[in-house]
């Protein structure tokens, strides 16, 4: 977790008032629309310092925060969407598809693979809202099906990382059964006794929050983080009416019940690494012995 | 006369001419003549809009007022049906119609999304659009269903489950999707007719069946016309051309693997006619329960896993496991 310490020596306050200040280097918080320094902001685990919002962050940050360092393990790379419906609203899906791809290097929305907890191997999948906002289409039921019987094949708890706008249009009705597919493959997998771990970061909604994301036998949010099924536009729009300060935040999920506890990103690997022990100590099917007893 | 939707206005010009000749006609032989020529003509104009249907003609035919719904379904199909209620823990949705009956001999359990005729019907049963509880009804339903071993038999025609803010409160997804986990390992035959709208994830609450039929100007998508284009187009007016773009027609998913058949309706529209419609649909389902009767409920599990398993369409491309051990060569 080198990225998250502090820097040995901070700067001296109020050099930075006399430098010009290049773009950049600041940004606004998303929640509490403070001005932050970006330093500050990546120091402090991309968290805001003022009201502790959780930035996004990206794949190799989130894999430093939750895994051990270099245990990471990529499978099934290779899977790549195709347009079956060939769909084109103002623009093709082919292209969409293809600028995306080339923007972020991601042939899909979801990264998956093997990787340990504290010695403990598990399967990890996260969906990465930077491709086409983390939505769900073929690539991404399959690469979470392949998560859940990968898992089944090693005996390890499946976690999955979440931040999606929901089903991908572009894919129509197969990513609607994506939702199915995505369900059956969780069922399956409880069905074995195998833990899953579900951590839903901001924003997560629609198809992905209606299906793998709210079947976690534990379930995770970061704090502030947006959840939901309907849009609060869409709400908005329906009930004609103004939405609740706090409505679909993580505290607000919190308290309805929805979710078994908020954690912010320092403790996320420790409660993974609790339930995962937790639940393995007892079970028949135990995992190899190397990693229950560190920690 | 009956209701008629814009794109058949030329229909409904027809019938008002052949309305106002009606008297006339009992003492006239001319007026009886014209009558029997408008009559043929309104089949021929009939069979013409009816036999290149746009998506979205069938999106607003599937949304018909006077389309049967499930509780026209339920009445045609099953003997001495008792309506079950609430999911025992929170209330009663009546947007969702649930309960015991017969089918033929067969005991069934049948549930499905109910729209409602009048207007006061409809306001009271949120147009089709379920809460948690409705979904959690469903549940609660199948599930005793299965405890008996007997079949179930879902409608689906929903705009989509209700996005509101008790809905939201009380878990509109977690329900959705318990309802798809739980489905897909039921110990039990589960037939699924989408009978209208299949609106979104709202409606596959209620499809994840072993066998999915569809009627043929039934709609079914991952979100409505008006909803797609207002994100994807930024403009809630472009329906039709989402409604295109979207496949949502039932020859459509037939051709995607989606459903596996397609119930013909009486020329027109299932509302033109609704006991022929409710008698093909009858037949139909007879067919399929009588396929899955012979089988064992673990094939049929097995089978209905496998059937959600293979969907969706993607490309692998070679060097498919050539992973990356470094988290850092993934880049954002």
């Amino acid at each position: 977790m080198a990225w998250f310490r502090k820097k040995d020596q901070p700067q001296e306050p109020g050099t930075e008032k006399r430098v010009k200040i290049p773009e950049g280097l600041w940004v606004k918080c998303n929640h509490c629309r403070e001005i932050i320094y970006k330093k500050e902001l990546e120091r402090n685990g991309k968290v805001c310092p003022k009201c502790d919002y959780h930035f996004p962050i990206d794949c190799a940050e989130r894999l430093a925060l939750l895994v051990d360092d270099g245990s990471f393990t990529e499978r099934d790379r290779g899977l790549a969407p195709l347009d079956p419906l060939a769909f084109r609203d103002t623009k093709k899906y082919q292209d969409r598809l293809k600028d995306t791809q080339e923007r972020t290097g991601l042939r899909d929305a979801m990264v998956m693979g093997d990787a340990r907890v504290d010695g403990m191997p598990v399967v990890l999948a996260v969906l990465q809202f930077g491709f086409m906002g983390g939505s769900m289409g073929s690539v991404v039921g399959e690469k979470l099906l392949r998560a859940v019987e990968r898992a089944i094949d090693v005996n390890a708890p499946l976690i999955v990382v979440t931040s999606s706008g929901g089903a991908r249009m572009q894919e129509g009705i197969l990513s609607l059964m994506q939702m199915a597919k995505t369900s059956a493959a969780i069922g399956r997998l409880k069905a074995r006794g195998l833990p899953y771990i579900s951590l839903l970061t901001d924003p997560t909604y629609g198809g992905v929050t209606a299906s793998f994301a709210m079947l976690g036998d534990l379930i995770l949010a970061e704090p502030k983080a947006l959840i939901g099924f309907a849009g609060p536009r869409v709400i908005e729009q329906t009930i004609k009416q103004k939405l609740p300060e706090g409505f679909q935040r993580a505290e607000f999920l919190l308290r309805h019940g929805m979710v078994d506890l908020i954690v912010e990103r320092k403790r996320q690997r420790e409660i993974i690494r609790r339930f995962i022990a937790w639940s393995a100590s007892g079970s028949a099917a135990e995992p190899a012995a190397a990693g229950r007893t560190s920690g | 006369m009956s209701n008629y939707l814009e794109f058949e206005q030329p229909l409904a010009e027809l019938d008002q001419r052949i309305h106002n000749l009606k008297d006339q006609s009992r003492h006239d032989t001319k007026a009886a003549e014209e009558v029997k020529r408008l009559q043929k003509k309104i089949y021929q104009l009939q069979q013409e809009i009816y036999h290149r249907l746009t998506p979205w003609q069938r999106t607003l035919i599937a949304r018909h007022q006077d389309r049967p719904g499930t509780a026209d379904y339920i009445t045609g199909l099953l003997r001495d049906f008792t309506e079950l209620h609430g999911d025992r823990l929170y209330g009663d949705d009546p947007a969702i119609l649930g309960g015991i009956g017969w089918f033929d001999q067969q005991a069934v359990m049948v549930i499905g999304h109910h729209k409602g005729k009048t207007v006061k019907e409809r306001v009271q049963r949120n147009f089709g659009m379920p809460h948690p509880e409705g979904y959690r009804k469903a549940l609660r339903l199948m599930q005793l269903a299965e405890q008996f071993h007997h079949p179930i038999l879902t409608f689906i025609d929903t705009p989509g489950a209700y996005p509101g803010v008790g809905a939201e409160e009380r878990g509109q997804s977690e329900a959705i999707a318990r309802n798809l986990l739980v489905m897909s390992s039921l110990r039990t035959p589960i037939i699924t007719v989408v009978i209208g709208e299949g609106g979104s994830g709202g409606a596959l609450a209620l499809g994840v069946g072993d066998r999915v039929l569809m009627l043929e100007h039934a709609v079914y998508s991952v979100i409505s016309p008006e909803g797609c284009a207002a994100i994807l187009w930024n403009d809630s007016a472009k329906a039709k051309e989402a409604a295109d773009a979207m496949k949502m027609t039932a020859p459509d998913l037939l051709r995607l693997g989606v459903i596996d058949e397609v119930v013909s309706e009486p020329l027109g529209g299932a509302h033109r006619d609704a006991p022929k419609m409710i008698d093909a649909v009858k037949q139909a389902v007879a067919h399929q329960l009588e396929k899955l009767e012979g089988s064992p409920v673990d094939d049929i599990v097995d089978q209905r896993y496998r059937k959600f398993r293979r969907m969706g369409v993607f490309l692998e491309e070679s060097g498919s496991d050539s992973s990356s051990a470094h988290p850092q060569n993934i880049q954002e």
